[in-house]
């Protein structure tokens, strides 16, 4: 509100502080500064009260311990010696991973789901809507726990792999999936590899390098180059020369049945897919009705215009309609992509070992350090929400439309 | 709109939650209800049946502790706690004591200032596996899945074996007794572990039993028993002595079925009459009627009437007295003598 | 050309053919299906796959609920029941029914109290939801609702709910009286008249009149506890989202900021870590010798987290609202009450109910949390109490799948209602 300066010079009285606009904002946040000082003040007396009478500190050397247990996935060197910081990172690692798979696939689901249900096959249609409405009006607690559940039940134990006659057997003899996870043939780098790599790493930067340079072509002269064919091409055909050349310097490690497990090759923990595949499946609905909404706030002439240009479907879909959709699609995209980070704290449900379980669950509950280990979760996922709120920021100032 | 809710349940709660300042003992008299922590459902131990009363070994304690306080074995707020809640609803005064098979640590004792006034539970950790998987010694489980419960000392024993013997294993840490079950049955791990009586709890509600065995080794040492807050010492030798009378009435012959003739008049033996005050002074000292004692055995009998009546063999937990009897018995129950 | 036609008159028909029936792939099922269902190749395909997923899932779902037991004492009574068939324990549901649905230690006699409230709620939302349609006067028994729900919940005395109904009318009544004097007088008045109410209600309020048996806040469970906590976290974070709102937008920086922080601080952390606040650090933070009952604590830390999403969902409301909407009001001399009373906050309101019910629903949802902390409602007694019982030990689905049904059947009627409201509210010319 604009405030009307008076050019009237009065001398102040106490009762301009509330009756004149000038000077009733100063009033009202000292008053809103003192109660909030108040307050904290209030609250921090209560917490030293509260502590000098039980006897109690607020310390963060507990971090410095060993913490004493172990965790079953974990992306660094840990074991039950290492300190409970240790643990604390494995579980950010491990929400980390788990929050990054959930979004990639969630957006999968969700593109796939949310352009279904604008299909014009009825039963496709009809389907999709009872996915998203099944998944968006239901507890996300109650559907990680049914998806694990499921899981546990449905997928069969490593012993029904063993014997001469096994009631279940690996795929292609290198994949097995067990209702502890999903065992898959570990590639082991040998000497040489790295250049194979450093080959991938270049190709992947070919196919965007020559992409890029199709779509200048086609807006230059207008002549249109294949893209799907020869991008593919370039991603794989450097690589597994290279590899040869190199003298197959990447082996795999397949899994084997031995003792009560799996050994060997790359275990992909039962929690952590359960987790991943519940939260995407989940997000998954929401994503594909913000696809949808973003795909129908196009308008139909932007279609039709395309159209009478001549353009195919799937060239009106690539380059009109998505690059409209994704400016609406996107943001609500982003806040998604939050609300999965933050839900994957629901991993203590399966128990996946994720800075809840590991921090905010057997750390507290061995330390007692409750006040300590709850601001550091807190501080943690305010941390990685800032983050993704400043990407979406420069996000959305980047596709603001300019004309505006 | 519903703001009255908000103020009426607060001022609900204003009247029914207690003060945790240090006179716990006259906080419960005020109160008229002992608030206890209990876990949030553990067969024989603890657990709501079908019409919602608790009912357990751990629940005796909390319901004799009411009876000789405030004569009512029925006047108990139970209170559901985790492992991770149960501390701090104890420090923070929601709850007067703790009755939640909780473990006796220095750690917990000294660390976290809590007292634990005895133990009414002498466990340790095992180990149950299937039959059909053939082991017979927890020296084989090298590579094994264990399934464990979380947010108990399991988890650090558990790590503290496997490390002494080098052998490897993958945890698998589950929130709830009843989904760690459904893990192990549907075979996701090939070991359970938790407290041996937990693990016998866990077994006799199993469809087959029998295929299930528990293995010898017990590999850490579980004393359980109720514990109240640090510094409220009159608080803490009611619920300590309401323990041991008990324990003291199994020892000396006190059930619930004599003890309204023995409570009548005095008897012979001198040390029964003290406890249950035809002698004496006792209850005096600690803050209570002279019949406190009498109260709190006649809730639910004696140690050894609890023990049978909630995990003892008849029951389908089916707990065998072992470590647990009379010292008489060769057990380690010990009760100090009341005089 | 007239001879022509003359000419051929022999060939031309007097009577109008029959009208023939369109070719049988052009009519009804054939040419819907061909239409919406095999239009091209990779529809059919698309067709085929769908119909094959439909299948599986009908086959896994449909025995074992059509095969359901629903009379049975325990999960080992079921088993002898099916002998080895396939066929769901529905038991459970009928032997925890009332579990289920208010907990396990809410007076079984009381039933009547939680079920009435309920139905109740429906009275005192309609006017609310369905405002074009309803008469204004049913807008009294909302108001009367919050009080009526508690009493009947928690019963108790019928007089301190009463006194402190007509508080809120007395507030009410005596803003309307000192309004002419100003906005900040009147919200002044009318709490200070409160606040005495409260005082009376507290020290009165022991007069037993109409009393019904009295029910603790920790006695409630199962879905009661869901309802209870959505619709009072609900409620209350409206007005706190409103203020938190008009308190981001606005031009003194030190109110400005103690928002944002606020409500950037609340969504940027989960619920459950707020619920762990609830349940473990913020017993620190009272005064010594204070405990709020657990439900109070979740109460306060549910309506804080629902009322930062509230509030920028009608931020989001406050900016769509055209700029000339706050200079017209600024022209016609109206102060920031006034002008954020009669004219913004209506119109903001309007386009934010959609996202409201959203958050609404989403908060419901995750009512479901406070199963993690020890609290026993509906998801915390399946996991809790029934599946450690002897009885019910291994049964799952069944319950899982109740909980999940139950969810989604009031999660869906709101959001249908939502939609509903949406197409109803949009009166631009779009």
């Amino acid at each position: 509100m604009t405030i009307m300066t008076d050019p009237q010079q009065e001398s102040f009285r106490p009762s301009m502080l509330l009756n004149d606009t000038r000077y009733r904002s100063y009033t009202f946040q000292f008053i809103a500064l003192m109660v909030l000082i108040g307050i904290i003040a209030y609250l921090g007396y209560n917490l030293v009260l509260n502590l000098r009478a039980a006897g109690l500190n607020i310390s963060y050397e507990f971090l410095g311990e060993p913490a004493g247990y172990d965790i079953n996935q974990t992306l660094v060197e840990y074991t039950s010696r290492s300190s409970h910081l240790t643990a604390a990172i494995v579980g950010i690692l491990n929400t980390l991973l788990v929050a990054f798979l959930a979004c990639a696939t969630a957006t999968i689901f969700g593109v796939i789901a949310g352009v279904l249900r604008l299909s014009n096959n009825w039963l496709i249609r009809k389907l999709m809507s009872g996915y998203v409405e099944a998944f968006r009006n239901v507890p996300v607690l109650i559907w990680i726990i049914i998806i694990f559940t499921i899981m546990t039940a449905v997928l069969p134990a490593p012993s029904a792999f063993r014997g001469d006659d096994p009631d279940a057997s690996m795929i292609l003899g290198s994949v097995a999936f067990t209702n502890r996870g999903v065992y898959v043939p570990m590639p082991i780098w040998g000497e040489g590899s790295m250049v194979v790599v450093v080959t991938f790493i270049l190709s992947v930067i070919g196919v965007f390098a020559y992409r890029r340079y199709a779509k200048k072509l086609l807006y230059a002269t207008g002549r249109l180059l294949p893209t799907g064919w020869p991008s593919l091409a370039i991603l794989f055909v450097p690589s597994i020369l290279m590899f040869f050349v190199m003298g197959q310097p990447i082996s795999l490690d397949f899994p084997e049945l031995g003792g009560f497990n799996f050994r060997g090759g790359l275990q992909i923990g039962a929690p952590l897919i359960a987790l991943w595949f519940a939260l995407s499946i989940y997000t998954g609905a929401f994503i594909a009705e913000n696809v949808r909404a973003g795909i129908l706030a196009v308008s139909k002439g932007q279609t039709e215009a395309a159209a009478s240009l001549g353009l195919r479907p799937r060239r009106i879909m690539n380059l009109v309609i998505l690059p409209q959709a994704l400016r609406v699609i996107i943001p609500p995209l982003i806040s998604q992509y939050l609300n999965i980070t933050k839900n994957s704290s629901l991993a203590i449900a399966v128990g996946y070992a994720d800075i809840t379980a590991t921090l905010g669950g057997i750390t507290l509950n061995q330390t007692g350090r409750a006040i300590e280990c709850v601001l550091l979760l807190m501080l943690f996922y305010l941390l990685i929400s800032l983050g993704i709120s400043a990407v979406m920021n420069v996000y959305n100032n980047a596709v603001r439309l300019k004309e505006r | 709109m519903k703001k009255s809710v908000f103020l009426g349940a607060l001022t609900v709660a204003g009247l029914t939650a207690g003060a945790a300042a240090a006179a716990t003992l006259d906080d419960v008299k005020a109160r008229g209800t002992l608030n206890c922590g209990v876990t949030t459902g553990l067969v024989g131990f603890a657990a709501p049946d079908n019409n919602g009363n608790w009912d357990g070994f751990d629940v005796g304690v909390c319901r004799a502790v009411a009876a000789a306080v405030l004569g009512d074995p029925q006047a108990v707020e139970f209170v559901p706690t985790t492992g991770k809640t149960r501390f701090t609803a104890l420090a923070s005064g929601e709850i007067d004591m703790l009755a939640r098979n909780t473990t006796w640590t220095f750690s917990r004792d000294v660390d976290l200032k809590f007292e634990f006034v005895g133990v009414n539970y002498y466990d340790g950790q095992g180990f149950m596996v299937p039959k059909e998987l053939g082991v017979s010694s927890a020296k084989d489980l090298d590579g094994a899945t264990v399934c464990i419960q979380t947010g108990t000392t399991t988890e650090l024993n558990l790590a503290d074996y496997f490390r002494k013997n080098s052998m490897n294993y993958e945890p698998v840490p589950i929130e709830t007794n009843a989904e760690a079950q459904q893990q192990y049955l549907a075979g996701a791990c090939d070991v359970y572990t938790t407290d041996a009586s937990g693990l016998a709890a866990t077994r006799a509600a199993f469809e087959n039993p029998s295929e299930h065995v528990l293995l010898p080794e017990i590999v850490s040492k579980e004393p359980l028993g109720p514990l109240v807050r640090h510094g409220d010492n009159e608080w803490g030798d009611v619920v300590r002595w309401t323990l041991n009378a008990l324990i003291a009435a199994e020892e000396l012959g006190v059930t619930s079925a004599n003890i309204a003739d023995m409570a009548s008049a005095a008897g012979d033996s001198p040390e029964i009459n003290r406890l249950l005050g035809t002698e004496g002074n006792l209850g005096e000292m600690l803050g209570l009627e002279a019949d406190w004692a009498v109260k709190a055995i006649s809730a639910g009998g004696n140690y050894g009437e609890l023990f049978e009546k909630n995990i003892g063999e008849t029951t389908p937990i089916g707990l065998a007295r072992g470590l647990n009897a009379q010292w008489t018995d060769g057990g380690l129950l010990y009760s100090p003598p009341f005089r | 050309m007239s001879d022509t036609h003359a000419e051929s008159v022999a060939y031309v028909r007097d009577t109008m053919l029959p009208e023939s029936p369109p070719p049988a792939a052009e009519t009804g099922v054939t040419k819907w299906m061909k239409k919406n269902l095999f239009a091209t190749i990779p529809n059919s395909v698309l067709t085929l796959a769908a119909i094959l997923v439909i299948y599986f899932l009908l086959a896994a779902t449909l025995p074992w609920i059509l095969n359901g037991i629903w009379n049975a004492t325990s999960i080992r009574e079921c088993r002898e029941i099916l002998d080895g068939a396939t066929g769901g324990c529905f038991a459970v549901l009928s032997d925890r029914w009332n579990q289920l649905l208010f907990g396990f230690k809410y007076p079984s006699t009381e039933y009547w109290r939680p079920a009435l409230a309920f139905l109740l709620l429906f009275v005192a939302a309609a006017p609310v939801m369905f405002f074009k349609y309803l008469p204004r006067q049913m807008l009294l028994f909302t108001g009367v609702y919050p009080f009526l729900a508690f009493w009947l919940i928690w019963g108790g005395s019928i007089v301190p709910p009463l006194l402190l109904l007509l508080g809120f009318v007395a507030a009410y009544v005596a803003f309307k009286a000192l309004e002419k004097r100003g906005f900040g007088v009147a919200v002044l008045g009318g709490l200070g008249v409160l606040v005495v109410a409260i005082i009376l209600a507290g020290s009165i309020g022991k007069i037993e009149v109409l009393r019904l048996e009295q029910v603790q806040s920790r006695d409630m469970g199962g879905f009661l506890l869901n309802m209870i906590l959505g619709t009072v976290c609900v409620s209350l974070s409206i007005p706190i989202g409103i203020a938190l709102a008009l308190g981001r937008q606005s031009d003194m920086p030190i109110i400005k900021w103690i928002c944002v922080v606020f409500i950037e601080f609340i969504r940027g952390v989960p619920l459950i870590t707020l619920l762990f606040v609830a349940n473990v650090v913020l017993a620190y933070f009272l005064p010594p010798g204070t405990t709020f009952d657990l439900i109070v604590r979740v109460i306060i830390m549910i309506t804080a987290f629902a009322s930062a999403y509230i509030a920028e969902v009608i931020r989001g409301g406050l900016a769509a609202l055209p700029r000339g909407q706050y200079e017209a009001a600024d022209s016609l001399g109206l102060d920031y009450a006034q002008a954020m009373r009669l004219i913004i906050l209506p119109q903001a309101l309007k386009i934010s109910i959609p996202g409201i019910v959203n958050v609404a629903v989403g908060l419901f949802k995750d009512t479901t949390l406070v199963s993690v902390i020890s609290m026993f409602d509906l998801v915390g007694m399946i996991r809790g109490p029934i599946l450690a019982s002897t009885d019910w030990n291994g049964v799952y689905w069944e319950l899982f799948g109740f909980a999940a049904l139950l969810f989604f059947v009031v999660c869906y009627g709101v959001s249908q209602y939502s939609q509903w409201l949406e197409r109803e509210l949009n009166t631009d010319h779009r």
